[in-house]
């Protein structure tokens, strides 16, 4: 029970606490980066790693902080992240980097990121909010993943780029529906994503 | 100390602003030269791929780039060779496109491939959301497109970043850029059903117009400059006159030009 506890800040932002989805926060990012799988599956993977090492640091940090600037340090530690992130995905993975420019530096305007090192990291200890950092980067990941797979597969009717749909639906009238790629049905599809959550968890009924 | 005084806050960002400053400049600088490695042999790879050469296994950029790419030089507008020290693979497109068209350096590339010698020149346009750019490697009769290969910054994934698709860059094989009067035509970028009978033309990205438009109007202002340089090639003369009867255009700033350069292709 005590292994279990220790672990709750991992587990909770999966599905209770999920940061998109429950908190609503990251819904500018989700919006942007859902048009396609694979950029949602490599920002899921920034986000995490830069929200976890920020989380770390702020922790550390969390005792020193003039309580006046706070909100400015978090901001310099998280800008500073991501600027590492992009010269190291620059240097190592180039393509990566070239497929995900602009996405990169949106991280640093990922509420997600200041909204967890202002409710924990500010209060907790390094370990405990390392764990924090990874389950709220995954918890922000799933939702990603899903409305990326709705949106790809009916928008683009590929998966991973890989072509799904095959052809003989287009040549009985099938057609990929062009709004699903535009930014207003990452919204609608976050909607259903909520409605299917509230449903099965009626305690975060209002 | 006092944890909320105004000095130990002054003091505490200072530090911090030190720290952090520090440890970008070091990132920075240790991760430079690959990072500058990197954006060339992205561009050599851009270049290989407009004359459909892709490469594969161990092989390097740099080493099929320079085992492909034989002769490279500026031309200018009436199709003369520039005898200037500037590297053509230097040469920042961006900045040239928007210079008249007499004052352009224009670079052109030699590749040698298992279907002879094309020549490769760079084009460079606007999309809707920033920068296209691109590259067409030409038949040795300076008319047919052997290959095209375009990329973009931020075009709108699924529509206007199709351009970059083999399924819209293949369809430019084959086409003539001159009429038959001998006339600098271009290639038209259209709609399904507005295919015009007098000149080559591709299909249009469904969704993606304002790109598709962009592309059209790339290749225009891109390509027109070097009729003088096609026609010639067409002619079937030989590029052997060096004299330069006027003023080389000088390039400034060779620094600022590279820091454009990157900042238009990262």
């Amino acid at each position: 029970m005590n292994v279990n506890k220790s672990l709750l800040p991992l587990i909770n932002p999966l599905s209770k606490d999920n940061p998109v989805i429950v908190q609503v926060l990251g819904i500018c990012s989700a919006l942007a980066v859902t048009a396609k799988l694979e950029p949602a599956l490599v920002m899921t993977i920034s986000v995490t790693a830069v929200l976890a090492l920020a989380n770390v640091i702020i922790s550390l940090l969390r005792n020193t902080i003039p309580t006046s600037i706070r909100i400015i340090v978090q901001l310099v530690v998280v800008a500073a992240l991501v600027v590492i992130v992009d010269q190291v995905l620059k240097a190592w993975n180039y393509e990566v980097s070239k497929a995900l420019s602009v996405f990169i530096g949106l991280i640093i305007t990922n509420c997600i990121i200041m909204g967890r090192l202002e409710a924990f990291a500010m209060s907790n200890r390094p370990w405990a909010s390392f764990l924090d950092g990874i389950g709220n980067g995954l918890g922000y990941g799933i939702i990603l993943v899903i409305v990326a797979f709705f949106r790809e597969l009916l928008g683009s009717g590929t998966l991973f780029g890989c072509q799904v749909i095959p052809q003989w639906c287009y040549e009985h009238g099938y057609q990929n529906n062009g709004m699903m790629i535009l930014p207003p049905m990452a919204l609608i599809t976050v909607a259903c994503i909520i409605w299917v959550h509230r449903s099965r968890n009626k305690d975060l009924q209002e | 100390m006092n944890r909320q005084s105004n000095l130990y806050t002054i003091i505490y960002s200072t530090i911090l602003v030190i720290v952090v400053g520090v440890v970008l400049s070091v990132v920075y600088q240790a991760l430079r030269p690959q990072q500058l490695e990197n954006m060339a042999n992205d561009t050599k790879r851009q270049i290989l791929a407009s004359a459909r050469i892709i490469p594969s296994g161990d092989q390097t950029i740099s080493d099929l780039y320079s085992s492909h790419i034989k002769d490279s030089y500026i031309v200018d507008s009436k199709g003369q060779k520039i005898d200037s020290d500037k590297d053509p693979f230097e040469i920042n497109v961006a900045l040239e496109v928007k210079k008249p068209a007499d004052e352009r350096l224009l670079p052109v590339f030699e590749c040698t491939t298992d279907n002879g010698l094309k020549y490769i020149v760079p084009v460079y346009g606007a999309g809707l959301w920033g920068p296209i750019w691109g590259y067409l490697a030409f038949d040795s009769n300076g008319d047919t497109i052997y290959g095209a290969y375009f990329a973009h910054q931020g075009e709108t994934p699924g529509l206007g970043a199709e351009i970059e698709k083999p399924q819209f860059c293949d369809q430019f094989e084959g086409k003539d850029i001159f009429s038959k009067s001998g006339e600098f035509i271009s290639v038209s970028v259209v709609k399904v059903g507005k295919e015009p009978a007098d000149k080559a033309w591709v299909h249009a990205i469904s969704g993606g117009t304002i790109t598709s438009q962009g592309v059209e109007k790339m290749l225009l202002n891109s390509l027109e400059p070097y009729s003088a340089f096609f026609l010639n090639l067409k002619a079937g003369t030989p590029e052997t006159d060096m004299t330069v009867s006027e003023p080389v255009p000088t390039f400034e700033s060779t620094e600022t030009a590279e820091v454009e350069l990157n900042s238009v292709e990262p």
